[in-house]
């Protein structure tokens, strides 16, 4: 049962959960084979560890395949407007602090149209969890470019090829201040609910971008972090504090590639352990202040083959929480001034009287 | 040069005319030759930076704790600083005082103060004849009049002997009286429209303790600064009091027959309704969270209420229009009082949120403070152009009732009101206000906590509902069967665990339905919750009971309206008078007023909104009267206006 500050104020569960607690009765409607219903599972079944009142957890999306998600969650819950789930969110949160309050969002959604309000809740850091489906397609509308779609892209609504610069939703986020930012993939559901552990902690917001795959539209876009051919040099998985080692196992049992950083330029890249020794691979710091590092790694993955993507806590550091100062800032309004006095407020200070 | 100083004002006009008594020697000070006037309009007028809306609302200030009924009317450019000494820069503000009950800021000024050569030729048409000119000699350099095309001075050509001008050189007056203060030339000159304000202060036998206690405390952590001001001040008045230039004062008793007994203060549109929306938090003990996006002549509600954390209310300036009204209806979700402030352009951008609060049946308060549009339109000036975009301005059939205050204190009693319909209806309401009734002030009788409104609401905290095979549930759609409002079931209340949004709801169960038949009955009854809301009867003004024409408004057009038809009456004309506060629904027996009068005459302050409206529900011949200048009616005209519709064929048809 997690204990903390982000946490502190919602209330807890007064028996033991299962994640038959978290499903709703409605039918789930996704194609099937789409890898929202793996997040659905994983999410499900990770909330009992949670052990918050079930009344106090609250489920806002927008639009898009993955904004249904509400609907599965018997929980309270908003399926809004497109994009503007972290704006409704966060008047959410900031006005009832006894909630954990969760986003489910889209690429298109979070990303395009949404995106003003992305970058600024993660500025603000509400107490918000903002899960990210990033498929780099539209499904909904049935398959145009999204934001996160690769330049060259064959869409219905680009059949020469997308002529657009994706966004990366990881760098997006860490240039936005955000002070925790995570990548997990739809199909490890021990890894995504390791994040989720980490995100639900987190006094603040918290992005997940979740690779999640649109089987009809863009079927296999993370192919290459799922095959196990392909994944072992493909996936770079992030621990706190650990050398970043992936690739085929070295005599160290670790992976036999690591992140290096250039002394000069303070560019990261990926080198042979053998070649360059275990001493100049990258300790991982999550929790450090500095930026730099957390979007250095965020820039190492290939935007077209994803080819060295790195995967789990890139951020995670303590930054005020808008929402607890929002209600300090009302406490110490009271201290300073009183309980509000409506009758003293109509009357302010010039009045006149007629008899 | 003139120095006719002891002329009479006579600038009085039909509906509210001008009594001169000369009193002498009766006054204990100023000392001199003291006149009565039962009303006065004064306009200050000057460059954008001159501090002029300051001038004009310490002048209020003191007026109102005089006891006068008053109306005011600042007019400011949308430019922080436009170029000095140009047309476009000219700032003013007018106000209308008097010994007895007045609608409007006047409409036109009995004297003006101008500080420069643009704001004498801005607002020199504006002027009766016989109108008291005091002008700022010092500031009318060749250059300065040549920037307003002006070859000789008006002061010296003779072009002006229709007024009586009092030229003053304030600024050089100024400098010598703060020539021991230590400050520069330039800061002590800013003080210069203290001192007209000392004089005018003089002239019209304003107290003036409170104008000295504001400017310490104004300028309390430059006291320099606030000593130097103090002293503009004080020299000012003394100057009138010394000068021949300035041979007569005026006195204006306190309007003590126009007011009900009571404490008052005065008070402008936006303060009143951030009051209102204070106490409407109070009466429904809900926190108040306002998500607000700066806009133009909205943002001072943001700000006022940014100063009231202690009374738990919650304000978010957010990245803008859309999430500002987002992060309200999320706070609505949770149970709070929710409001988002704005003008018209950020009603437009709010509009697909305003949908999804009609579908998710929340309360939610738009406040549109209007201004002239479209688009970017005349920020700082007002407009009545949004009714149709409150009425109409969504995708699908998404009513939204309307409500619409009449003055600047009436502002809160509004913001009770629209409150009072959000909260028992769940839906979002409209509150049209204006940036006339925003920025203008007047006398406010402040109410005893007893007499506002219980506002208390009751959360779902159970199921609703039991299935065929005897469950409990709860159905967020299932209905108040006298309101038609669903249930308000917030987050934490354990067993009510529901998902709502804007996708089509099945009736009831609140589960998605695209089933025709559903959806049809859904729009029928979210409109019919709407119509249902229980207005009061609009009231009638029709004192002889036998007007064959009906003048009907909205909003702010109040004040002008009653100056008109007071005008109208006088002068021996039958005309009857009615208001809407409410715009949707429609109050019950409007239909009925309407058909009791021979003609309907609508002026507003747009094309003819609220008379289409009328038109198209109504069937009746609703003949509008309208101005769009960016600035509120005159009495007279509109006395002329209502007029000639009151004389077409008169003999025919009455
Ligand atoms: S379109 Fe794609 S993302 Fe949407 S439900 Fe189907 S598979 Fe999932």
């Amino acid at each position: 049962m997690s204990t903390s500050e982000a946490l502190s104020l919602v209330p807890k569960a007064a028996g033991k959960q299962t994640m038959k607690d978290f499903k709703s009765d409605q039918e789930v409607r996704w194609c099937p084979g789409c890898g929202d219903y793996a997040v659905l599972a994983a999410v499900q079944s990770f909330m009992p560890e949670l052990g918050l009142a079930r009344e106090n957890v609250v489920f806002v999306s927008g639009i898009g395949c993955s904004s249904r998600f509400p609907y599965y969650m018997n929980t309270y819950g908003m399926h809004s407007i497109h994009g503007r789930a972290p704006a409704i969110a966060t008047g959410l949160a900031t006005s009832r602090r006894d909630l954990s309050v969760w986003v489910v969002t889209g690429d298109g959604d979070a990303l395009s149209i949404g995106g003003n309000h992305l970058i600024h809740a993660l500025r603000r850091n509400v107490n918000l969890k903002i899960l990210l489906f990033n498929n780099r397609i539209y499904g909904l509308t049935k398959g145009q470019y999204s934001p996160t779609s690769e330049t060259g892209k064959i869409t219905k609504s680009t059949p020469m090829g997308s002529l657009e610069a994706p966004f990366n939703p990881v760098s997006l986020a860490i240039g936005a201040e955000a002070s925790f930012v995570a990548r997990t993939i739809d199909s490890d559901r021990k890894h995504l609910q390791s994040v989720l552990r980490a995100a639900a902690d987190h006094p603040g917001t918290a992005l997940v971008e979740i690779y999640q795959n649109c089987n009809i539209f863009n079927d296999g876009a993370f192919e290459a972090l799922k095959d196990s051919a392909t994944a072992q040099e493909a996936v770079i998985r992030l621990e706190h504090g650990e050398p970043i080692r992936f690739g085929a196992p070295a005599e160290d049992g670790l992976g036999s590639k690591g992140v290096v950083r250039d002394p000069a330029t303070g560019e990261l890249s990926v080198a042979d352990v053998a070649e360059v020794g275990t001493d100049r691979v990258l300790v991982h710091d999550a929790h450090t202040p500095n930026p730099a590092a957390a979007f250095a790694l965020s820039r190492l993955a290939d935007p077209d083959t994803l080819h060295h993507t790195p995967i789990g806590v890139l951020r995670n550091v303590a930054r005020p929480v808008y929402d607890t100062d929002m209600a300090d800032q009302l406490d110490r309004a009271v201290s300073l001034h009183g309980e509000g006095d409506l009758a003293g407020l109509l009357s302010g200070t010039d009045t006149w009287t007629v008899p | 040069m003139t120095s006719q100083v002891s002329s009479p004002i006579t600038a009085g006009t039909a509906d509210e005319p001008h009594v001169v008594v000369d009193v002498l020697g009766e006054q204990r000070k100023p000392a001199k030759e003291t006149r009565q006037l039962d009303r006065v309009i004064i306009r200050f007028a000057g460059d954008s930076g001159d501090g002029m809306q300051l001038t004009g609302d310490r002048f209020t200030s003191e007026t109102a704790s005089f006891g006068n009924d008053l109306s005011t009317l600042p007019n400011f450019p949308a430019e922080i600083r436009a170029p000095a000494g140009t047309l476009p820069g000219v700032s003013s503000f007018q106000l209308h005082f008097a010994d007895h009950d007045i609608l409007t800021p006047g409409d036109a000024p009995n004297v003006l103060v101008a500080m420069n050569p643009a704001a004498l030729k801005a607002n020199l048409g504006d002027l009766p004849r016989g109108a008291e000119i005091i002008v700022d000699t010092d500031e009318f350099t060749k250059r300065a009049m040549a920037k307003v095309g002006w070859a000789a001075s008006p002061l010296e050509d003779g072009s002006l002997g229709a007024f009586a001008v009092h030229p003053v050189p304030l600024t050089t007056l100024t400098l010598e009286a703060l020539k021991d203060s230590g400050l520069a030339r330039k800061d002590a000159e800013r003080a210069k429209n203290m001192f007209a304000l000392g004089l005018l202060s003089w002239m019209y036998h304003r107290p003036t303790e409170n104008t000295e206690a504001f400017l310490l405390r104004k300028f309390a952590k430059k006291p320099d600064i606030a000593a130097a001001n103090v002293a503009a001040f004080r020299a000012g008045w003394n100057f009138g009091e010394t000068t021949e230039d300035f041979a007569v004062s005026y006195e204006v008793a306190p309007a003590s027959a126009a007011f009900p007994k009571g404490t008052y203060r005065n008070i402008s549109g936006n303060l009143a309704l951030s009051y209102g929306l204070i106490a409407a938090s109070k009466q429904a003990q809900l926190p108040l969270f306002l998500g607000s996006y700066p806009i133009t002549p909205a943002s001072d509600i943001l700000h006022e209420l940014s100063r009231h954390k202690n009374f738990g209310v919650r304000t978010f300036q957010a990245e803008d229009e859309i999430a500002a009204i987002g992060a309200a209806l999320g706070a609505s979700f949770g149970g709070a009082l929710a409001v988002t402030t704005t003008s018209g352009p950020g009603v437009a951008l709010k509009s697909e949120t305003i949908g999804l609060a009609v579908s998710l049946e929340l309360p939610l308060l738009v406040v549109d403070i209007q201004r002239g549009g479209p688009s970017t339109g005349l920020p700082t000036k007002t407009e009545q152009a949004d009714l149709l975009q409150a009425m109409y301005g969504r995708n699908g059939e998404a009513p939204v009732p309307v409500v619409a205050p009449a003055t600047a204190a009436d502002c809160f009693t509004a913001a009770l009101e629209a409150a009072r319909i959000a909260l028992t209806y769940r839906t979002p309401v409209f509150l049209l206000s204006d940036g006339y009734l925003a920025n203008g002030s007047e006398p406010w009788r402040i109410p005893q906590l007893d007499e506002l409104p219980d506002l208390r609401v009751e959360f779902a905290s159970g199921p609703n509902h039991t299935d065929a095979d005897g469950t409990e549930t709860f159905w967020p759609y299932l209905r108040d069967p006298q309101t038609l409002a669903r249930p308000w079931a917030v987050p934490g209340t354990p067993g009510l665990e529901h998902r709502i949004g804007g996708i089509e709801k099945q009736d009831g169960t609140g589960n998605i339905s695209y089933d025709p038949a559903n959806h049809d009955l859904m729009v029928r009854t979210r409109q019919a919750k709407v119509d249902g809301i229980a207005v009061p009867d609009i009231e009638v003004d029709d004192p002889s009971g036998t007007a064959r024409t009906l003048v009907l408004g909205w909003g702010s057009t109040y004040g002008p309206i009653t100056a008109a038809v007071r005008r109208i009456r006088r002068e021996g004309g039958q005309v009857a008078q009615a208001h809407l506060r409410h715009l949707n629904p429609f109050p019950g027996n409007l239909g009925q007023v309407l058909k009791a009068y021979d003609r309907v005459v609508v002026p507003e302050m747009n094309l003819g909104q609220l008379a289409h409206l009328l038109r198209a529900k109504y069937l009746v011949d609703a003949r509008s009267f309208t101005q769009v200048t960016g600035l509120p009616f005159k009495a007279e005209q509109l006395a002329a206006a209502v007029t000639a519709i009151m004389e077409e064929n008169a003999d025919v048809d009455v």
